[in-house]
């Protein structure tokens, strides 16, 4: 029997095992941002160590960054505070910085992939849980807590118990309006937020195949809200081709022996897998949430689930208590307030011109406030070349600065009151997009797009 | 030079707080406009915060505001605790509130990553004993739990011998190791296998500009 990728990688980076029984992981690239990373920097300091690789560690900053204004000093006193501990430490320890006065800067998850940092075969870890993310590229990534940090500061490991495999098969072809952020609202809805613990999954099938790195990208990200700790999907011509000319991509003959180790690090054919879940894609609709964890979610022209049929009925009553939705109601036609075009999740090039397409030559419907933020400089650059700014301000969306911004609340970007968002973006926990009462929906960029213009939750197909 | 942070976690006694609910997670635990800070120090105030106060900053009915459970030690949870967000600012503000170890149905895996190297027991118990422990404590509040690590189970107490009960417990092999030994705190082990670490660094195919 052969082996999947995921084990190689681990066994690839084993340093050994540890007298706990867990094993130490030797770590390829380290991300940081200015959330997780100054107490874990405090830590080092207490115990008088170094960081041991620090041309393995990079930094960004997106969380707290305002996308209206970036000069500096923000006018958020403490974001303020925040950036500077992150350009301090970054400096005391010798570790590459991409701020908000470069080129290269955005959320990290977007930089990592667009600047050629994360590759396949690595080990990747950021103490953020979306780094899952990076295994789109067929890397192995996972968030971790603030002490592993520090553990990868201080010594390039961490230790951690090696999680099962779990194979996700998607079959059919997809149909036009329905796209990635769909098929993994749809995984998470059917394996549950739970259904991931203790697993890694690996993505593949024809659907997954036929993705663009993009859409990859999209579904690895969000393998954390169905309770995996990573998703990968194996490195192809796809991901190669991705790769190719990217600021840290190896080039030359050395791109080509880079190929031959990244195809050999790929599951083989017959590959062992711990379990295996299909899902038949061909007559997937768009995805909505219409709950208060990613998992509640249903297709556009299904009814919302009648609590006496739910396994979860206590998360469900409390969903619909918050929402202020009923039982049997369909999503469509729900007015929306606020629209969201942005996140690690979907602020790439492909989710704005999916989203443009639908914009362009429409308006926001009256009273929504819209929004569209890039997931970094580069995207933002792109975007602009191609005329999509343009698309999206003549539409009336707000064409804003690259940052996490309304994805979650520690920037000015928030919800107000019980207003009901239309958003490209991850988690719709409680209070995520920073008001107690606020309400969110998720749904892929184009859905957003199609709220955002009809003023209600639409069908994006009726706009195609 | 390495400051290890020795201590052995093998019996945690204290008072329970029931925190009933399937999902709590990490948005709750700790909203996210207090991770505004670079420090730890002050975010045991802010556990749970905005289902603690309203938005006028009254207090509303929470396990956390409850003068029963004030004191409590030992939080008793049901499933999947802890989803969400990969922020240690969830159980340090856990930490800081008063809270030693967690009883649940189930965690979040980064979750109780997290907890472990804290030196949190985030201890695993089936559904029918955590509804029967959460009843102990909701009807008497003063009854003191004993999380034994060593012989894996919970033991409940009230003076005079009334309420003694002996719940199973689940809890990692790796993760009792560490909390049997001391060794909780990872950074210590991690660094003993240095040689090894630098020539697993040397033998690594990566082909990358960023390590030139
Ligand atoms: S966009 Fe959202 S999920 Fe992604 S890193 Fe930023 S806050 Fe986290």
């Amino acid at each position: 029997m052969g082996k999947n990728l995921f084990n190689k990688v681990w066994e690839l980076h084993k340093v050994k095992t540890l007298p706990s029984g867990q094993d130490q992981l030797f770590i390829g690239l380290h991300l940081i941002h200015e959330v997780t990373s100054p107490q874990a920097f405090q830590m080092l300091r207490e115990r008088g160590l170094k960081v041991m690789f620090p041309e393995r560690t990079f930094a960004a900053v997106d969380h707290i960054l305002p996308t209206d204004d970036q000069k500096r000093p923000f006018r958020d006193s403490l974001a303020e505070e925040m950036i500077e501990a992150l350009e301090k430490n970054t400096k005391e320890f010798g570790i590459k910085f991409f701020g908000p006065d470069t080129d290269y800067h955005g959320i990290v998850h977007i930089i990592g992939p667009e600047l050629g940092l994360t590759q396949p075969g690595m080990t990747v870890v950021c103490g953020d849980s979306h780094t899952s993310t990076h295994g789109a590229l067929g890397a192995i990534a996972f968030g971790i807590g603030t002490s592993q940090i520090r553990d990868v500061f201080a010594t390039q490991t961490i230790s951690m118990n090696r999680p099962r495999v779990r194979r996700i098969n998607v079959n059919g072809t997809l149909r036009r309006g329905v796209y990635a952020k769909d098929i993994i609202l749809k995984i998470i809805a059917e394996l549950g937020v739970k259904g991931g613990i203790g697993y890694a999954y690996e993505y593949s099938g024809p659907v997954i195949e036929n993705l663009n790195m993009e859409g990859r990208l999209t579904i690895c990200n969000m393998s954390i809200e169905g309770g995996a700790r990573a998703g990968y999907i194996n490195p192809d011509k796809v991901t190669f081709d991705y790769l190719k000319g990217r600021k840290f991509a190896p080039e030359g003959d050395e791109f080509d022996r880079a190929v031959s180790f990244w195809k050999g690090i790929a599951s083989d054919d017959d590959a062992e897998y711990d379990d295996e879940f299909v899902l038949d894609a061909g007559s997937l609709e768009p995805m909505v949430t219409w709950g208060i964890n990613p998992g509640q979610a249903v297709e556009i022209t299904e009814k919302l689930p009648m609590l006496s049929d739910s396994e979860d009925r206590e998360v469900a009553l409390r969903a619909y208590d918050h929402m202020n939705f009923h039982e049997g109601d369909t999503m469509r036609g729900k007015k929306i307030d606020v629209a969201f075009i942005g996140s690690c999740t979907n602020g790439r090039i492909s989710d704005l011109r999916e989203a443009a397409s639908i914009a362009k030559g429409r308006k926001v419907a009256k009273g929504i406030r819209a929004l569209v933020v890039p997931g970094s400089r580069q995207v933002a650059l792109q975007a602009e070349r191609e005329g999509l700014d343009r698309i999206f301000s003549e539409a009336g969306f707000q064409w804003r600065l690259p940052g996490c911004s309304m994805c979650l609340a520690m920037n000015p970007d928030k919800l107000r009151g019980g207003e009901l968002s239309a958003s490209s973006s991850n988690r719709n926990f409680i209070g995520r997009q920073g008001s107690p009462t606020g309400r969110t929906l998720l749904m892929s960029p184009a859905m957003v797009a199609a709220a955002a213009v009809k003023g209600e939750v639409t069908d994006v197909r009726e706009l195609l | 030079m390495l400051v290890a942070e020795k201590s052995i976690r093998k019996v945690i006694k204290g008072r329970g707080m029931p925190l009933p609910g399937d999902d709590i997670d990490t948005d709750r635990i700790i909203p996210a406009r207090y991770l505004k800070c670079v420090t730890f120090d002050e975010l045991g105030k802010f556990a749970f915060y905005d289902e603690r106060y309203d938005e006028k900053g009254n207090k509303k009915d929470h396990p956390f505001n409850d003068e029963r459970y004030h004191g409590a030690g030992i939080l008793i949870v049901n499933k999947n605790f802890g989803c969400g967000s990969s922020r240690e600012h969830a159980p340090q503000s856990l930490m800081r509130s008063g809270i030693r170890a967690i009883i649940g149905e189930s965690f979040a895996e980064i979750f109780l990553g997290n907890c472990t190297v804290l030196g949190i027991p985030a201890v695993t118990m089936e559904t029918g004993a955590v509804s029967e422990l959460m009843d102990i404590i909701e009807k008497e509040p003063e009854t003191v739990l004993t999380v034994n690590l060593d012989k894996k189970i919970v033991e409940t107490d009230l003076p005079g011998g009334k309420n003694s009960k002996i719940f199973k417990i689940g809890v990692t092999d790796s993760a009792r190791e560490v909390f049997l030994n001391g060794t909780w705190d990872t950074t210590s082990a991690l660094l003993s296998g240095k040689k090894e670490i630098e020539s697993k660094a040397r033998s690594l195919p990566y082909l990358n500009h960023f390590l030139t």
